[in-house]
């Protein structure tokens, strides 16, 4: 990379409102489902009501007789169907059963598909499911885990329900054990969740002759197009995938979906163009979950509190089949369990289970939450353990500032931090002595709320990923990212990024960026992402990688316009191309300011290319793609107080404060917002939602009444800072930042309502922590007679 | 999802629509506000032939002042409830109540005749109603008629409307001199319904509850009023111990739902817990 830099007034650190906002907030853009075509028909999917069953016959003749029916399919019209596909099978040994987009001879959880009806309206299309007879054979549903691994349970596929076991081990664990003065064990649960993005999925699928273009509400155009090419027979230069603006993901659209792909089939056969929107209802059902993890885990530590070493058992539903990255999510955590701490051994091992509900896959933090919660749980039990304070072991164990790059027992290198830093702000934000006095002062007055303080000191990794890295966990495809920057004949700049944006923000920080690196106006930056024929290269968003890699291939871009424009520079001014300067967007001589052309001639010289050295391709134009060396590590410490209603059992947050390091900061507003929302995503899993399925294995949360969104009107204020500890393995120094709040925010919350709770003989509450739960727990205690003193002391 | 077919009306008057409704039977609904019906049609729970848009009945909307009671328009919108002077003056329960219900969007376009209509034991103004001893008046083809609302919700869902007879409005008295009210409403999320709700109403003299009435939500099939307690306040001492030991009875008689936000012994206790914290507000302790 170069040195050169644009001083004058950085972009980088402004607080900018976003460019997309006016569009999106004012509903000017196209919606997948705003999409209107020639002929445009609509489709309508009949789904299992049943968990699992043998499917005997499916009649659509019925339905292809109601009004305004065009076509009815079931599974026999489409023959041998394609897997959908898995793209990290992460052992050699693991179960893969196939996964056709429309079932054929079994069902495996409510909602999958068995027919699609074809009409020229949504109502005619909604009406005539009700036509297509299919019947069912049941067979037994196959709902919890751990069951699913005994002896003589019923199968979901053929192979069985186990679907692989991957090991990992560090150090020696048996030592570490062996006579260590304090082990604590537990075992927590990771809820199933539903991700609910504000924009329900949508496709539009449409051919012209051989070329088929596919509009989809998805995170991943890039992915799609070459899912659609490497494994459903389309040759993938006839395949144009197009993500319009995109109403969020948080992962849920990380996925190559059944329905994308029988739209695609569905509009060839009926040589028209389709439509699919599903309902809040519909995608309840079938976009794929998240989390659902038992998680066993164990501690070894001294008296002093020093940790000796971690175990970690977990069992990962995958649901009914392997979808993108199913099988990977848990092992994502895999890396994450030590997180901030320093120990001698570490062993983890997951076992994936096959189950009859709709499949899990990648959720906000995807495996790095689940790892943070479980270590975060533990080390509190464990200062419980020790009698001290959890900040104070938390600090006893922790990575100094001083000791980075640091590897971990997981093997990473972290390679920055300052986790005293964050923790210092955070308790000085949060009056962290003064809430403890109070939480006694209630405590002895039998206050019947009582007050809880919660801890969370996190680290994640994000800027997947480095492509060796991923590779060597059989992860399918790279790690890379793509830009393009091209500069217009005005001097006016067009960005293309791989980076898939779906309400991120994008837009607006990649023009900070070009901006600062090209010493052009903000407002002169365009930045073009979301359709391959205009971005054909990217490996889309996810995982917080936008920045990470995305950002910093747009620097390597716009490092060879600089290097491009100083060639033509040198040409005109006839001056050696290595005395030339790029500095506030003028090309000069070295020491000489004066002398010299603004990018914006260059690029009208380029344009006219009348004069222009010899051998040059009259372009400024340029690509970078590129692959990380290293995840980035964003941290920070999280302090949570919560009041206990001790009669009803409700939770009440009264403070939060956040204070995260997410290295340099492109723009404060864009992480304030990624911030307050993924707190909140974390807050939800911690006290609202949960995916319940009742035991024939119905989804009984399929609407937004039963499953609970918290909205702005549950939610505290949150009081957020930052420090900021650059990244030291990328040229910008950021670390990216779209799951730091949820992988921190529920285990802050729920140490707090179990600091609460603790007294009265309680050490946890499952999640969602809701007051019913609470009230429970604490009756249960008293009627045991588990607390020391009784209630409320 | 997206409804069925059904054929719409809006008639323009209550004896237009009172018409329109006899003539589709059993299978014709009246809509107002659409916050109840219209998710049912949508997820496809519900499907009427027929539907009389009530909505634009100007004379069904807005509170007057009959001296001893107050007459509420069956199209007064839960927003227009919430704001209204004269039912804070008179009928301050049903005021806070009407700023508890769901949110901002849905509280403009639903109506107080149109939540107590729908007859959910999870609505707050079907108990709400039962604690002010309200008169639900109905329009049908034979004329107006009065229905107390112990009489009024039959079962879930269901009230003792004809099927062609229109809600207009309801009568409540006013509350006099020494009256105090409070709904305390339990829910998961500010836009929830209530695992469980107690609206109390309590009249205090001379260091004492002289008498209360108590309404409870999502206790039962039908909205329920909590006699034992009732009558185990009554002329009981103005203390916390007081009302607690009273409001200790206020499950009897009561079958409340297990369901996916709470058993049925979770509600029971919950109906105890905020039956005293309602009434210490609703007589001042």
């Amino acid at each position: 990379m170069t040195t050169d830099t644009q001083a004058a007034a950085p972009e980088l650190g402004k607080a900018r409102t976003r460019k997309e906002d006016a569009r999106l907030l004012t509903g000017q853009t196209n919606w997948t489902d705003n999409i209107v075509l020639p002929g445009l028909l609509h489709m309508a999917f009949v789904r299992s009501p049943f968990a699992h069953a043998r499917i005997t016959s499916v009649d659509v003749s019925a339905a292809k007789d109601m009004p305004g029916v065009i076509a009815a399919f079931s599974a026999a019209d489409f023959g041998e169907q394609a897997s959908l596909p898995c793209g990290w099978p992460v052992t050699e040994d693991i179960v893969m059963p196939p996964h056709p987009p429309m079932a054929t001879d079994e069902v495996r959880y409510v909602g999958e598909a068995v027919a699609v009806v074809i009409a020229r309206d949504r109502y005619e299309a909604a009406d005539a499911i009700a036509a297509v007879d299919v019947n069912y054979e049941p067979l037994p549903p196959v709902l919890d885990m751990r069951a699913a691994l005994e002896e003589g349970s019923p199968k979901v596929h053929e192979a069985g329900n186990k679907c692989y076991v991957w090991p990992f081990v560090q150090g020696d664990v048996d030592a570490a054990f062996r006579d260590a003065p304090v082990v604590v064990e537990r075992t927590y649960r990771q809820q199933r969740l539903i991700p609910c993005a504000m924009e329900p999925r949508a496709v539009v699928a449409s051919w012209v002759a051989d070329e088929v273009t596919l509009w989809s509400s998805t995170q991943i155009p890039h992915v799609l197009r070459f899912a659609l090419g490497a494994f459903f027979g389309i040759p993938e230069q006839n395949i144009r995938v197009i993500a319009p603006d995109v109403g969020g993901g948080f992962g849920s659209k990380l996925q190559v979906t059944a329905e994308e792909v029988l739209a695609v089939l569905v509009s060839r056969k009926v040589g028209r163009p389709v439509k699919w929107t599903e309902s809040r209802s519909e995608g309840n059902l079938t976009i794929h979950h998240g989390r659902d993890q038992w998680q066993r885990i164990k501690v070894a530590a001294d008296r002093d509190g020093r940790l000796r070493g971690l175990e970690v058992d977990l069992l990962a539903d995958m649901g009914a089949y392997l979808m993108l990255v199913t099988p990977g999510v848990p092992l994502l955590g895999a890396f994450m369990y030590p997180a901030i701490y320093k120990m001698d051994a570490y062993s983890f091992k997951c076992t994936g289970v096959f189950t009859t509900k709709m499949p899990t896959d990648a959720y906000r933090g995807a495996g790095r939450p689940e790892a943070t919660f479980a270590i975060e749980r533990i080390m509190d039990e464990l200062a419980t353990e020790l009698g001290m304070d959890p900040l104070e072991l938390r600090e006893r164990n922790w990575i100094k500032h001083e000791e980075f790059p640091y590897t971990t027992i997981a093997t990473l290198v972290y390679d920055s931090g300052n986790y005293e830093a964050a923790t210092a702000r955070a308790k000085e934000l949060f009056g962290y002595d003064e809430l403890r006095a109070e939480q006694k002062a209630r405590r002895v007055s039998g206050d019947p709320v009582q007050l809880g303080i919660g801890i969370s000191t996190f680290t994640e990794m994000c800027g997947l990923a480095p492509s060796r890295v991923v590779g060597s966990l059989r992860y399918g495809v790279g790690g890379w990212e793509n830009a393009t920057v091209r500069v217009l004949a005005t001097g006016k700049i067009e960005v293309v990024t791989g980076s898939s944006a779906h309400g991120q923000g994008h837009e607006t920080a990649w023009s900070q960026i070009v901006a600062d690196k090209l010493g052009v106006p903000f407002e002169d930056i365009r930045v073009l992402h979301g359709d391959t024929q205009v971005s054909a290269k990217g490996m889309d968003t996810y995982g917080s990688r936008s920045l990470t890699v995305g950002g910093i291939a747009l620097v390597g871009a716009c490092d060879k316009v600089i290097a491009k424009a100083k060639k033509v520079a040198a040409h005109l001014l006839e001056a050696s191309e290595n005395d030339m300067e790029f500095t506030a967007g003028r090309l000069h001589v070295r020491g000489d300011p004066g002398q010299g052309h603004s990018l914006q001639e260059i690029a009208l010289a380029t344009f006219t290319a009348h004069n222009f050295p010899d051998g040059t391709e009259p372009s400024l134009d340029s690509e970078h793609t590129y692959d990380p060396e290293n995840f980035s590590f964003p941290h920070g410490t999280h302090l949570c107080a919560t009041e206990v209603d001790t009669e009803t059992g409700r939770v009440t947050i009264r403070s939060y404060v956040a204070v995260d390091d997410v290295g340099k900061v492109v723009n404060p507003l864009i992480v304030e917002g990624q911030v307050h929302g993924g707190i909140v995503q974390g807050i939800a899993q911690a006290l609202y939602e949960e995916a319940v399925y009742d035991d024939d294995g119905n989804l009984l949360t399929t609407t937004l009444a039963d499953y609970l969104v918290p909205s702005a009107a549950d939610l505290p204020h949150l009081t957020t800072d930052r420090t900021e500890t650059p990244a030291t393995t990328n040229p910008l120094g950021v670390k990216g930042v779209g799951e730091a709040g949820t992988i921190a925010s529920t285990p802050a919350v729920v140490n707090a309502i179990v600091d609460a709770l603790r007294p009265m003989g309680i050490d946890d509450v499952p999640m969602p922590c809701t007051p019913e739960r609470v009230w429970r727990a604490i009756k249960s205690a008293s009627d045991t007679g588990a607390g020391q003193n009784g209630g409320g002391q | 999802m997206i409804p069925a077919k059904f054929e719409y009306t809006k008639p323009g008057s209550v004896d237009e629509a009172v018409r329109a409704l006899a003539g589709g039977g059993e299978d014709a609904k009246v809509i107002a506000g659409g916050q109840s019906l219209l998710p049912l049609l949508r997820l496809r729970l519900s499907f009427p032939d027929l539907l009389v848009d009530v909505g634009g009945l100007g004379e069904l909307r807005g509170v007057r002042d009959e001296g001893e009671t107050l007459w509420i328009g069956a199209l007064t919108t839960i927003d227009e409830a919430q704001r209204d002077p004269v039912l804070a003056q008179h009928c301050g329960l049903l005021a806070q109540t009407a700023a508890l219900i769901a949110d901002p969007a849905v509280r403009h376009r639903g109506t107080i005749g149109g939540a107590l209509a729908h007859a959910d034991p999870a609505g707050d103004l079907p108990a709400v109603a039962t604690a002010l001893d309200a008169t639900m008046i109905a329009r049908g083809p034979g004329g107006e008629r009065a229905i107390g609302a112990g009489d009024f919700f039959l079962d879930y869902l269901t009230t003792a409307l004809a099927p062609s007879e229109i809600l207009t409005g309801i009568r409540v008295p006013k509350l006099g001199p020494g009256w105090g009210y409070r709904y305390e409403k339990f829910n998961l999320t500010a836009q929830a319904w209530a695992i469980v709700g107690v609206a109390a109403l309590a009249r205090r003299a001379d260091g004492h509850v002289a008498e209360a009435r108590i309404g409870l939500t999502n206790m039962g099939l039908v909205p329920v009023r909590a006699q034992a307690a009732e009558q185990a306040v009554a002329g009981a001492e103005a203390s916390t111990q007081a009302l607690r030991a009273a409001a200790e009875r206020a499950d009897e008689g009561t079958q409340p739902p297990s369901d996916l936000h709470g058993g049925s012994d979770y509600r029971r206790h919950l109906a105890r817990v905020l039956t005293a914290r309602a009434l210490a507000v609703a007589s001042g302790v």
